[in-house]
């Protein structure tokens, strides 16, 4: 288990914690500064670099994981709160010597240019598809009592939380409607 | 950020002792407002005491066929609830014009009551503002004021309450139960909130350390036909210019009842009661809905920014209601 860069930032006893969780399948333990956001002890603590700060205030999405399966945004999402529970960073989605379809989707439609955003697009993309698959409705599906069905409205509105400062919308758009709607 | 300690409470009266104990401890919900305005240095919490944890995250549908909401339900499961897209359209599409998924995910329904004003002088520490400061003044009165209210501010406060729920359930007469360190009390969400006045920093009725723990609908068949019209400045993903939640109920043409609540042009959610007392009883027309949004916004001050927003309520107003009617 790594033990020491989060000891520089940690004040005092009182003002740290103890935090077990599980990031990509394997259980980690850290003693962390109660302030550190998931994002940081991710990316400084864990070496998981996957997921970027962007804004840092929630607004950006570059930071999304998957938190107990839900998509999220790690930079305001205290560490020490998600004790006992799971995170899927972008490594997680998929081996390290294959790519997920929805990753596989996105190289395929050129759905990035610098590929900053990338880690978050994915992360929120999965989480996303998810949701439409447990039925819940968005600010733009018609009837709220029937399931919703995958439009490219659907997606654009679902995936609202994501900036991409490169502007391919509309080829992460095309990947994730391959995604949804591959055999 | 300064630093904090975290305590997990074992149940809602731990929580609720601690919080009386310290004074400068906050409740810490999804975190997506405080969390902010804690790197932001707006908020300064020595003492974290997380509520995500405690059993406060079921819908329950009750006998009487209102509905009562946890407070730790998340904005996401709300508006996903087969009761609440079934019974209180209104609310469903409040929740999802709101925020992000992500964030969506996060928030509870209790933190979303409570969060604060997205005024950006609340928000910058190097600008004066009474309610981060009492006693500061307020950089927004004669600042960039565009997004700010135009009923019931005061020359020390001039903020608007950015909560898309709260009008919703405003709109719904919903009831929020709380639990304050001398026991439970029920507050209606119409007088949860305070007008700005003098005294800006105190935003809500509740007692210092008070801990919301559910918020109550009542039965009201007439919410199956019932809406959420929100306008922002782009097409998703911001807070509202402009916002109405909507309940009509028609008999043939004229208003049997109809409940009418505005976002984004007060420090509250703002009930639209004149607007209510014009169109009930009425033959239903576009003409009706307008006179009616003009009655509620009477006595609104628009500031040097934001004029528009009357216009823009009162044409809001007429859309929804005219699109209920035809539904």
């Amino acid at each position: 288990m790594r033990d020491g860069p989060e000891n520089e930032t940690t004040t005092d006893e009182r003002h740290s914690s103890r935090v077990a969780f599980e990031v990509n399948g394997d259980r980690r333990e850290l003693t962390l500064d109660n302030r550190t956001t998931l994002l940081d002890a991710l990316r400084e603590h864990l070496g998981l670099t996957g997921a970027k700060k962007g804004c840092d205030h929630g607004q950006c999405g570059s930071c999304t994981v998957l938190l107990d399966g839900r998509r999220a945004k790690s930079c305001l999402v205290f560490t020490v709160t998600v004790d006992g529970r799971s995170v899927v960073t972008v490594e997680g989605l998929a081996g390290p010597d294959d790519l997920s379809p929805l990753q596989a989707a996105f190289v395929a439609h050129d759905a990035f240019q610098c590929g900053y955003c990338t880690p978050g697009q994915l992360c929120s993309a999965r989480g996303m598809l998810d949701e439409v698959a447990r039925g819940w409705p968005s600010a733009v599906t018609d009837d709220l009592d029937s399931p919703p069905e995958l439009t490219d409205a659907e997606i654009r509105e679902r995936m609202a939380g994501n900036l991409c400062r490169c502007a391919a919308y509309p080829h992460i758009v095309a990947a994730i409607r391959e995604t949804a709607t591959a055999p | 950020m300064r630093p904090f300690r975290y305590h997990r409470p074992a149940d809602v009266a731990d929580a609720v002792a601690v919080l009386a104990g310290e004074p400068h401890a906050a409740y810490l919900g999804g975190g997506t407002n405080l969390v902010d305005l804690m790197k932001l240095g707006v908020q300064r919490p020595e003492l974290l005491v997380d509520v995500t944890r405690l059993p406060l995250d079921t819908v329950e549908e009750l006998p009487d066929g209102g509905l009562r909401i946890g407070a730790t339900v998340r904005n996401s499961d709300l508006a996903a609830h087969p009761a609440v897209r079934r019974d209180y359209p209104v609310l469903a599409r409040a929740l999802l014009a709101a925020a992000s998924g992500q964030l969506r995910n996060l928030a509870t329904t209790g933190g979303n009551l409570l969060q604060h004003t997205r005024c950006v002088y609340f928000q910058d520490t190097g600008k004066a503002c009474n309610k981060r400061d009492p006693g500061s003044g307020c950089a927004a009165l004669h600042g960039q004021n565009r997004d700010l209210a135009v009923l019931d501010w005061s020359e020390q406060c001039v903020a608007t309450h950015p909560s898309d729920l709260a009008v919703a359930l405003a709109a719904l007469d919903a009831v929020v139960e709380v639990h304050e360190s001398d026991g439970p009390r029920d507050v209606p969400l119409a007088a949860l909130y305070r007008s700005p006045g003098a005294h800006p920093e105190r935003e809500t009725t509740l007692a210092r350390g008070a801990l919301i723990t559910a918020v109550r609908l009542p039965p009201l068949p007439a919410a199956r036909r019932s809406a959420y019209l929100k306008v922002r400045d782009r097409a998703s993903f911001a807070f509202a210019a402009g916002s109405v939640a909507a309940v009509l109920d028609l008999d043939g043409d004229v208003v049997r009842d109809v409940r009418l609540a505005y976002g984004a042009v007060a420090h509250r959610p703002w009930r639209a009661y004149r607007a209510e007392e014009e169109l009930r009883g009425r033959l239903f027309s576009p003409e009706l809905a307008a006179r009616a949004a003009d009655a509620e916004l009477a006595e609104a001050r628009p500031l040097r920014h934001n004029g528009f927003k009357l216009p823009l309520t009162r044409a809001i107003t007429v859309r929804v209601l005219s699109e209920l009617a035809a539904s």
